[in-house]
């Protein structure tokens, strides 16, 4: 079903469709994020996908980074990973962010994925919100959160962050504890923000084991 | 003559009606909605990011605390996004449980539901009515996992541990006389899968009291038909799910239709509305809890002569028994290992969706095989839901917006996440 649908795409979509993957019995397609709004129209109206279900942005730039070196670990035993080097980017093409669309057909019972990468600098991308009215929050939840900015919304505001919150928190570079904290000062009887006081640590640290002994089964 | 002019009106964040912390900014023409413009986020508590600095068993405990009336349902689209990834396969009598719980939880949600709804548009008694049976519910939570809330009961590869073979029974003080207390523990005597069998012949019978209290109630009517009004064709371009499309006709149900852990051998029915007004949603809601009894019982029954293991054999990932772990030294590593460090999941992603009480909430893992998830995306039903507000309450009365909020069942811990 969805390998005769992937080819199917293939042919409408052209030059549009960069690439289509099939893992986990789930379809995802890598596409242009110029023409995405092309791409959208065509899937609604000829492939019958009436539903936008979901839409969200992935942050790639800590992908495949680890606390942990594994590879020396009988040399050397584990070191501890309380501290938080300063950030560094992995390396992602120039391609930092993905824009993740999922797709659901109600009459043919079929979901797909998209995604559509953008630039580290001024990631922008259209609206799809003439095409899915759901789009309007989930694209207002992805500037909010990643600073992903979308081309054509009405109403770009942030939506689920404080008023007058600065940055985006799900930002891989954005710490954990935040920037600022909150408190009732008593003298100027208001709530005043300062610089967070706590120190950012690491409880468990992230590691990546590459021998695949946890590997349990075909993924 | 006086020259009349638009004002704004603010409902919120602390009201009663707002179901938690809803700030609605409202443009209204005397008492007619112009524009309804929801503020969320005041209950944000950054799940998503929380979830990126945890390994993947830690987060259970972060999904109970989404939707907080609808508990493991959260659970069990997170536990099937780690399967998904890992491929691996729960035992089918876990497989039972979880679906039985799944239900237990809608049947939670969906009191819950009837209790604020009702007390939210006038209706006083039906929230006693629903709270009563909802404590029975709750004690099966608490049986079970120990928590009557938070349960963090599921586990990838399984539930935490089979179901238990007595109810905690209520003990006599100063305060309550023997006579008393047994009245209460008179159903509690056998297992906890005796209680909840007794609890599925009663609750048809309370689910006829509720609708002799509101279904043909005329008060109840007024407030609800023709309010609220979504098309088939709205209610899809809005990303609607759950009761609220199938309020809107529109049969879909993934129970159903992309059926996961053993729901394709149990026989339920879906049931739909016509005209997508308020009283639809709130028919089929009621419907649902008649048909989750009836999921419930065979899952009984099911349970009753199937013994067997509630959670893989993995011990990659899941510990193993606290017995092993005393004389086997290869258990005790297992243990240290699964409990500081975690599993790693393989390199990938996944959508795992279900069919929770409110709609499809769905979870979009990436993993880039750490032992902590490198993008957990929640896709909460309420969130697609509220966002319509504007869309159905535009052209209403104020008092038809409260009746609105209580029809999408909104629970702010999914939406601001």
């Amino acid at each position: 079903m969805l390998e005769s649908l992937k080819s199917k795409l293939h042919q409408t979509l052209e030059a549009a469709l960069l690439e289509a993957e099939l893992a986990c019995q789930e379809l995802t397609l890598y596409v242009d994020a110029t023409q995405i709004k092309e791409v959208c129209l065509k899937l609604r109206d000829e492939f019958g996908f009436s539903q936008l279900i979901d839409l969200c942005a992935v942050d790639y730039a800590d992908y495949g980074g680890s606390a942990w070196e594994t590879t020396q670990a009988s040399e050397h035993g584990f070191s501890r990973a309380s501290q938080i080097d300063e950030f560094t980017e992995s390396e992602t093409g120039g391609m930092r962010f993905a824009v993740v669309y999922h797709l659901l057909s109600i009459d043919k019972n079929l979901r797909l994925r998209l995604k559509a990468n953008l630039p580290a600098e001024l990631p922008i991308i259209d609206s799809v919100i003439s095409v899915w009215r759901s789009a309007d929050w989930f694209e207002r939840e992805a500037y909010d959160l990643l600073g992903i900015l979308f081309d054509g919304h009405p109403d770009l505001r942030r939506i689920l962050t404080d008023y007058g919150f600065v940055g985006h928190p799900l930002r891989k570079d954005f710490p954990l504890t935040g920037y600022v904290e909150m408190r009732y000062d008593p003298e100027q009887k208001r709530v005043i923000y300062e610089p967070v006081s706590i120190e950012p640590r690491i409880l468990v640290p992230r590691v990546i084991r590459d021998d695949n002994r946890y590997a349990t089964g075909e993924k | 003559m006086a020259e009349i002019k638009n004002y704004t009106l603010n409902f919120g964040p602390q009201h009663p009606a707002a179901h938690g912390v809803l700030r609605l900014i409202l443009e209204m023409d005397g008492e007619v909605i112009e524009r309804a413009d929801p503020h969320i986020g005041l209950l944000h508590r950054g799940t998503e990011k929380l979830a990126e600095s945890k390994p993947f068993n830690q987060s259970i405990g972060y999904m109970d605390r989404l939707d907080y009336v609808s508990m493991m349902c959260n659970e069990h689209a997170y536990v099937m996004a780690i399967e998904k990834l890992l491929g691996i396969e729960p035992p089918i009598r876990a497989q039972y449980i979880r679906v039985m719980f799944d239900e237990i939880t809608r049947i939670l949600n969906h009191l819950m539901w009837l209790g604020a709804h009702g007390l939210d548009i006038g209706a006083m008694t039906i929230f006693l009515y629903c709270f009563r049976e909802r404590e029975d519910l709750m004690d099966c939570y608490e049986a079970v996992s120990g928590a009557r809330m938070h349960a963090t009961y599921y586990r990838p590869g399984g539930v935490y541990r089979d179901l238990p073979a007595s109810m905690p029974k209520y003990q006599s003080s100063k305060w309550h006389s023997q006579k008393e207390v047994d009245r209460k523990n008179a159903n509690r005597q056998g297992s906890m899968l005796d209680f909840i069998e007794d609890f599925c012949q009663r609750f048809p019978k309370c689910i006829d009291e509720y609708e002799t209290l509101l279904t043909d109630n005329r008060i109840w009517k007024q407030r609800t038909v023709g309010i609220g009004v979504v098309s088939p064709e709205r209610a899809l371009q809005l990303g609607f799910t759950g009761p609220m499309l199938r309020g809107s006709g529109i049969e879909w149900d993934l129970r159903k239709k992309q059926p996961y852990e053993v729901y394709d051998r149990l026989d339920f029915d879906i049931p739909v509305g016509t005209e997508g007004d308020c009283y639809d949603r709130y028919l089929v809601r009621i419907e649902e809890m008649r048909q989750s009894t009836r999921i419930v019982q065979q899952c009984i029954d099911w349970l009753r002569v199937n013994p067997g293991p509630v959670i893989i054999d993995n011990a990659k990932v899941a510990p193993p028994s606290r017995a092993a772990m005393k004389d086997d030294m290869e258990a005790l590593i297992h243990h240290f290992k699964l409990f500081t460090e975690g599993y790693c999941v393989p390199e990938g992603e996944v959508y795992s969706a279900v069919e929770h009480p409110k709609g499809e909430f769905g979870i979009y893992l990436v993993s880039d095989g750490a032992n902590k998830p490198y993008r957990v995306k929640i896709r909460a039903p309420g969130f697609a839901h509220l966002a319509a507000m504007d869309e159905m309450a535009r052209g209403h009365m104020l008092a038809d917006v409260v009746a609105i909020i209580g029809t999408m069942d909104i629970v702010f811990g999914e939406i601001d996440r």
